[in-house]
């Protein structure tokens, strides 16, 4: 939990964070090692000098690194792990949810831990979904349209095969569905970030709730348009909230179109860890004002309320979890690290 | 064998031309975003850049575009036979040196990889999203500068000429929209109007917030494409300034000393 300077305290769920194995030992391929590489650079570039990692480290955080990371040193009361597989570049994959379930076995009521699926795997994708949801009963995904496949460079969510997945979803009670906008490679003539497959899958998939990771930048007036129609579309800060840092004036104009269009109660906070650690990301955000010439030009505000929402009660509702109670649950069994 | 004071001449005739081949997603000129990472003139007028991107996997769309307008700006230089432009460290790299150096008919190559579709397509609706972000940026000069709406609305070309402006960044952009309106023969006499949308449409003075409010939207993407790509280029290629007192620790640990080693981990 946060604890605000006048005392308050803040539930904080972490909508979007990874337990990777991006290690060189893992990785299958000259793609494997570019990718965690991007990672990095997204890390050094924008992170505070005083939390940068060393390569090693953020290569292959250890299962301490994330119970400190999120809940000691940082103030997640909860943490969604993302899985994302990308089976073309590592070699047992890059966060792969058995791992993340071990991890998490210490603690298991402090984490959610997402499924994802390739819909181009076809029969198989259907029987993994099956399979995740018997083995570890989840309740939301994440999708990673640019993901590679053999020949194939990217995917849409309105590919039928990807709507054959999403029904099964429906019918499992799988809600949230995480969708990560990666550069899509091909085919060239598409614009690499299009946000329109989230418009055809909100509308076709009602009970299905559709949280677009960094907001679909830089996508964003795309995304806002798209998210403003459908009721079951949401915002990840993911990303974007590190501006906060680089850019402040930036970011509050990135968050203030988000909150004139989408509105306070669709926009959720994520660290990306371990890109990034919620620590900072969250006291920044919890001190952070609109300046005021932004907030009077779009006609919204950042009350100490709307920043609660965003930091843990949005994700709450989402995946159901009743604040009070859990909150009540975590202090009985507060997170101990051994002495290092 | 050329003489190095020619042929020093001549690169930096190379650099001046590539300034004005831009990023597509961030209309900001390739030199100026420090993708151009060696100019050579060979003998007999042979020209060889080679350029990189942010990442491994920036979108080849428009690494495509720019390795084509890095080959159209060169060859047009009267005295250059021939021209090799070659794209590092990326997922597609091979493939879009070879098309682009290959000689074939580039709508064929990129048919190829477009599904049959062109590939311009992209290229205007990026350049209609460059217009809107050099109008957002010389609308909000002239309204720093205290004209108000009204006024703004009813400008011609002339008058924009002659306007005083407040802020480098429209005067920065001022000349680039002024280009790309005659470019796109969207205003041509100084008694046309200066502020057109890209369709050519008028924008009356009340409409003018509305219209400016989609141009922010426009920018704040292209702002978050920059801000990340000026950074990771940055990041992956280390080279970032060392301050005056020379490396500190964080240089250390993200590597930025030695601060370049441009031939590591290139084939």
């Amino acid at each position: 939990m946060y604890k605000t300077p006048d005392g308050k305290e803040i539930f904080v769920l972490d909508g979007h964070t990874h337990f990777w194995d991006g290690s060189p030992e893992n990785q299958a391929n000259v793609h494997g090692k570019q990718f965690i590489d991007c990672f990095y650079a997204y890390h050094a570039n924008l992170s505070p000098k005083e939390e940068l990692w060393e390569k090693a480290r953020f290569e292959k955080p250890t299962e301490d690194d994330v119970y400190r990371d999120l809940f000691v040193d940082g103030p997640d009361d909860m943490a969604i792990i993302q899985s994302t597989y990308l089976s073309d570049f590592y070699k047992t994959g890059f966060s792969e949810i058995g791992r993340s379930h071990s991890m998490a076995a210490r603690h298991p009521e402090r984490f959610i831990i997402n499924g994802t699926f390739d819909p181009r795997d076809g029969e198989k994708a259907l029987e993994y979904i099956h399979w995740m949801k018997e083995e570890f009963d989840i309740t939301g995904v994440k999708m990673y349209t640019a993901e590679w496949n053999g020949d194939s460079k990217g995917w849409a969510l309105n590919d039928p095969a990807a709507y054959r997945c999403f029904e099964l979803c429906d019918k499992l009670g799988i809600r949230n569905i995480h969708v990560h906008k990666g550069p899509t490679i091909l085919p060239l003539s598409r614009d690499a970030f299009d946000v329109a497959d989230v418009d055809y899958a909100a509308t076709d998939f009602q009970n299905l709730n559709w949280i677009v990771e960094h907001c679909g930048l830089p996508r964003l007036d795309d995304f806002c348009w798209i998210a403003t129609q459908e009721t079951n579309v949401f915002g990840g800060l993911a990303v974007a909230l590190p501006f906060i840092h680089t850019r402040p004036r930036y970011f509050a104009e990135v968050l203030a179109e988000l909150l004139f269009w989408i509105g306070e109660d669709k926009i959720l906070f994520g660290s990306d860890y371990a890109i990034w650690t919620p620590k900072w990301l969250v006291e920044r955000f919890w001190n952070f004002q609109l300046p005021g010439d932004i907030a009077e030009e779009r006609g919204v505000q950042l009350t100490d309320a709307v920043k609660e929402k965003i930091l843990g009660l949005n994700a709450a509702r989402l995946y159901g979890i009743d604040v009070e109670a859990k909150m009540k649950q975590l202090g009985a069994r507060p997170v101990a690290m051994a002495a290092e | 064998m050329l003489r190095r004071f020619i042929r020093e001449g001549l690169e930096l005739e190379i650099w001046e031309v590539l300034e004005r081949v831009t990023d597509p997603e961030l209309d900001e000129p390739v030199t100026e975003m420090g993708f151009v990472e060696r100019v050579a003139v060979a003998d007999a007028c042979r020209v060889e850049v080679d350029f990189r991107l942010p990442t491994y996997w920036c979108s080849p769309n428009f690494a495509f575009l720019m390795s084509i307008g890095i080959r159209r700006e060169i060859m047009a230089l009267p005295w250059v036979r021939a021209a090799r432009v070659t794209l590092l460290d990326h997922c597609l790299g091979e493939k879009v040196n070879e098309a682009v150096n290959g000689g074939r008919d580039f709508a064929e190559v990129f048919a190829a990889h477009c599904d049959g579709a062109d590939l311009s397509d992209v290229a205007g609706t990026f350049l209609a999203k460059a217009f809107d972000r050099r109008q957002e940026a010389v609308i909000l000069g002239l309204r720093a500068a205290g004209r108000d709406d009204a006024a703004i609305a009813a400008m011609t070309l002339g008058d924009l000429d002659r306007a005083g402006l407040s802020g480098a960044e429209a005067a920065r952009q001022r000349p680039r929209y002024r280009a790309l309106l005659l470019e796109r023969g969207l205003a041509r006499a100084p008694d046309d109007p200066a502020f057109p949308r890209w369709d050519g449409g008028a924008i009356g003075a009340a409409e003018l917030p509305a219209h400016l409010a989609r141009l922010r939207a426009t920018r704040i993407n292209m702002e978050f494409n920059g801000a990340l790509c000026r950074g990771l280029a940055a990041a992956r290629y280390k080279e970032v300034e060392i301050g005056p007192e020379g490396p500190t620790l964080v240089d250390f640990i993200v590597g930025r000393v030695p601060p370049r080693e441009a031939a590591e981990g290139r084939s």
